[in-house]
Formats: C-alpha cells, structure tokens, sequence
C-alpha cells in the first residue's frame, strides 16, 4: 500500500482536522466527528444530516453549507457512523422545524441511523423523518438482498432537498422532495480498478488488466459481473441502457445527467463518457435539462465512473439552480 | 476448522470444572473473544475483502479493544452490568452493521440474565440470538452471523436439557458454531452488503458467521474452566 497517511487507524481524524483547517466555513466537532456549518443551527429551517463511512470524499462532508446539508457525520472508512454521532448531529442542527435524516440503503447506516432516531426521540421532541436512498439498478432482486444501494441519487438529493429547506418549507414537505427524487433517480457503475481500504492495507479484490467490474457499489466490493474492458462508448451504452429500462424514460423527459468518478479517474475520461452517455441518451430521444461531472461520491482510490439519471421537472430544476455554498458544491448566489 | 473438540479444554472433558456464570465469568468470556478477534483479525477482514468491503476485522477488533478498557473500569460484581457495558461500547464504537448487531446481542442478553447457572446463561444467550434475529431481520440461511448462533444456541439448549454440564455444552455449542459458519461458504447472501454479489457471494465463509463462531468459541474456552 502507498498511500498519504501518517498511521492508516488515524486516517478519518487526520483528515478532519485538514477539512476544520481548510474551511473555516464549516464547524468540526472532532470529538463526535460531526461537521456543521459554521451557523447552525439555522433558526426556522429544517436541518439536514446525512453521513455514512468515510473513503466517499467528497461525500458526505464536503456537502456540508449553505443550500445542502447542515451537518455530516464521518463514519471509519467505509463504515457507518455510530448512533452517537448521528444523535449529537440531529441536536446540533435542530432550529426548530425538525430534522430530515439521509440514509443510504447500506444495513449498517440503516440501523445506526434508525437507533439514533429512537435515542433522539426518547430524549427530545425534535421530529426527524429520515429517507433512505436505494436507487442503484445493479441490484434487482431485492427480495432476496438487502434492497437497492443507495448510490449517486443521493448526491442529487442532498442538493435538491437542500434547496427546499433553504427556502424555509416544512420538514414534511423537504421530505417529498427527498423521497420524488429518490423514486425518480436511477445509478449504475462500474470499476476498472479495486481500491485499497487504508486498515486493510492491500486491494479489496484483483482486477486483471484487460477486464472490468459491472454494477459496483461504493466501498470496493466486486460488481455483479466482470466482463472484458470495453471503450468508453460501450461502457456508457452498459451503464445507461439498464437505467432507462428500469425509469422507463421515454422520448421528450428531460433529466439531471450526473457522471461520477469514483475517486481515481481523471476528469479527461469523465468527460469522454459524458459525451458518450450524452449520444446515448440523444438515440433514446432524453433531453438532458442540467449536468454534473466531477468525482463527487467517490471509493477512495478506486477507478471507475457512475452514471446517475434523475428525471427532472420544473420544480426539481428550479431547486436544482438555487444558489449553494459547500465546500465541493457551489454556484449561484 | 470446524474441529471445536481440539482445544485444550476439551481434554478435560467432563472432570472441568464450570467457572459460574458470574460478573468474573462473562468479562474472562469477552477478554477470551476479544483476544480471538484480535488474533483473526486479518482473516475476518480477508473474509470481508472477499464478499463485503474489508472492514470486519478492523472494526470489531476496535471495539472489542474498547470493550476490555472499559471492564477494566466497570462493575465488577453485576454479571448485567458487565454486559451492557459490552453493548453500549460496541454500539459507541463499532459502527457499520456490526456495532448494532453484536451491542443488540449483549443487551438482549443482559435483560434476559436472571441467575448464575447455566440455564440462566443459555436464555441470555438466547435472547441476544432472538435481538440479532429482529435487528437484522435476518434468518438462518441467509449468511449472516445467525447462521453460526442459531446452531450453537440449539446445540446448548439441547445439551443442558441431555443433563450435560455448562463446559460440555458449550463446546457442543461451538462444534456446531463452526458447523454452521463452515455450511455459510456455499450460500448465496441474502443480507448485508455481500447480497450485493448475489451468485458471487458463495464459495466464501461469512465474516459475521465466522465473528460469531469465535464468540461462542471463546465461552466454551472462558466458562469451561482448567483450559
């Protein structure tokens, strides 16, 4: 393993406390390894917390100002944070109007974030709601798995529910929009390489040169199956197609078009399978009404890319445009 | 493996004598786990890398390093107080499935314990089994760790009821605890983050199987006695 650390078990706090340095903006409690902004809680709005195991930076963290979330919680790598955490989080962020939890459909953050609500509940009269993304299409069985994993719709929910909250609505109705864009988004991904997971020491699993893993998650595990290396016109053609069958896209819907990297990609190759999904998308007759590039949910140092659909509206768009201030997401305003 | 019989207390058979199940007890059966863990930790996480994401080891061999710190400082005399210190530790520290799986474990177990003997054990047992089983609203056969506690838990049940004493019963409990987590490797998951992999999730043991395997491994070593 060759990797920036000092020692692998101080990973998450080491770099907490280079986040706490390079943005003053933000509020980082390293004793429960919760980041707020700087001003919350934010009297009147609903707060927003999410968080999950660290390795997925940006993710959760750098969601965290003005317009996203109000507060993340930064599990051990790749592992859910503890009930604790969520718990001083919740608090940290309540102004009044209730808390919205978003949980990604992993068991572990399910059930830390579910005990945490109950903790919540029993000590206070703040009301959290909490949404659970699942919106990876590599997973279709989900009689017989956990369910779906929550994957790139997560970071497109942050954002959209971010912006209703700004605005000041209700936490029942910041919840609507969480839920419609968790059921209108769809994920899929792939890898070309395994990521090293710092406690570990050595790569998750061995990808040989000339193949690839389809339908990965975000913490190094295989895919659903390993096929040949393909170009990036096919892998796009690989990724899109399940996706539009399963949101049943037809021509003239328009959609949030977001390509992920997953941490070791460059930015050139991301902008290769953009165009490619963006050709795909064209044969198909699906309008794409706004974009993102960027590797913002990511495996640590795996390479790979994701692609996430999400059909948008007026509504979800004007959302979309609302002005953000995060560390890794800002425009407007 | 699956060869529960050849540690060395199995050599005393029925002659050992049962350390009681008391605050004594329970905290030498986590410092037993504990020490395991410690020790496999690499495996657990050789068996997580293979059909989940690496960490198992890594984050139960740090709580249950928590766990020992803070017996050290705990009640010494409250055999449920030494277990729900377990559980709250684990569900401070662990994080991931495995925190709110095994804290579950040892706080259901420290309601149920009423007594010192070896009924009052194997209940308390039972009961964290019943919380893991509602936590993870998972079932035997899904690869999960129940599939190593459902085992054990009926094979203890079954020897005390047979008349055998704690130490014989718990190493028929951790004989089929390693039966159980070894019959894991060809089953597709159904839970957790190797159901993911559906088909590619078998030919593997089940890392939380196998945790649990140590667990029950380390109380037929720590309740024993002469080992």
């Amino acid at each position: 393993m060759k990797k920036l650390l000092n020692d692998p078990a101080d990973a998450v706090a080491d770099a907490l406390r280079g986040m706490a340095a390079a943005h003053p903006e933000l509020r980082v409690d390293h004793e429960t390894r919760v980041v707020l902004r700087r001003d919350a809680p934010v009297r009147g709005k609903v707060g927003l917390v999410s968080g999950g195991g660290s390795g997925h930076e940006p993710m959760h963290a750098g969601f965290v100002g003005a317009g996203m979330l109000d507060a993340a919680c930064a599990g051990e790598v790749f592992t859910s944070p503890v009930p604790d955490q969520v718990v001083a989080a919740t608090q940290g962020v309540d102004g009044g109007a209730g808390v919205l939890h978003v949980v990604k459909n992993y068991t572990g953050d399910v059930m830390n974030f579910e005990m945490a609500a109950e903790l919540v509940a029993a000590e206070s009269d703040t009301e959290v709601v909490a949404v659970v993304t699942d919106d990876d299409v590599a997973v279709q069985d989900s009689t017989y798995t956990a369910g779906r994993r929550g994957v790139g719709v997560t970071v497109l929910l942050e954002k959209l529910a971010g912006a209703a909250a700004e605005e000041g609505r209700p936490l029942a109705e910041v919840a609507d929009v969480a839920r419609r864009v968790n059921a209108t988004g769809r994920s899929m991904g792939m890898a070309l390489t395994s990521c090293t997971v710092p406690a570990a020491g050595r790569p998750t699993f061995d990808l040989p040169e000339d193949e690839m893993e389809i339908g990965i998650g975000i913490h190094g595990e295989p895919g659903r199956r390993r096929v040949p290396l393909a170009p990036a016109r096919e892998v796009a053609e690989m990724l899109v197609e399940p996706i539009l069958a399963d949101l049943d896209l037809t021509g003239g819907d328009g959609v949030i078009a977001f390509v992920n990297g997953m941490g070791a990609t460059p930015l050139l190759e991301l902008y290769v399978v953009y165009a490619e999904v963006a050709a795909v998308l064209e044969k198909s007759g699906v309008g794409i009404a706004r974009n993102l590039v960027g590797s913002y949910m990511t495996s640590l140092d795996m390479a790979g890319c994701s692609v996430t659909l999400l059909r948008a509206d007026e509504e979800l768009l004007r959302l979309w445009d609302a002005p953000v201030r995060t560390p890794a997401l800002r425009w407007g305003g | 493996m699956g060869r529960a019989g050849a540690h060395p207390g199995a050599a005393l058979g029925r002659l050992s004598v049962a350390v009681p199940v008391d605050a004594a007890g329970l905290t030498a059966w986590v410092t037993e786990f504990a020490r395991l863990v410690h020790e496999q930790r690499d495996e657990l996480t050789r068996l997580d890398a293979a059909i989940g994401d690496a960490d198992h080891g890594a984050n139960l061999d740090r709580g249950m390093t928590a766990v020992v710190a803070a017996l050290e400082g705990g009640p010494a005399d409250d055999p449920a107080a030494v277990l729900k210190t377990v559980a709250t530790t684990l569900i401070k520290t662990v994080g991931g499935a495995s925190g709110p799986l095994y804290g579950t474990f040892f706080l259901r177990a420290a309601g149920a314990l009423d007594g010192g003997d070896a009924g009052a054990f194997a209940a308390a047992v039972r009961a964290g089994l019943d919380g893991v089983a509602a936590r993870g609203k998972a079932e035997p056969g899904d690869k999960t760790m129940l599939d190593a506690l459902t085992p054990a838990c009926d094979a203890l049940d079954a020897a005390l009821a047979e008349g055998r004493d704690l130490p014989d019963a718990l190493r028929a409990a951790a004989e089929a605890a390693a039966g159980g987590r070894d019959a894991t490797v060809p089953l597709v998951a159904r839970k957790g983050r190797a159901s993911y992999l559906g088909e590619r999730s078998a030919g593997h043991a089940d890392p939380g199987a196998t945790s649990a395997a140590l667990l029950v491994q380390a109380a037929a070593t720590a309740l024993a006695g002469g080992s």
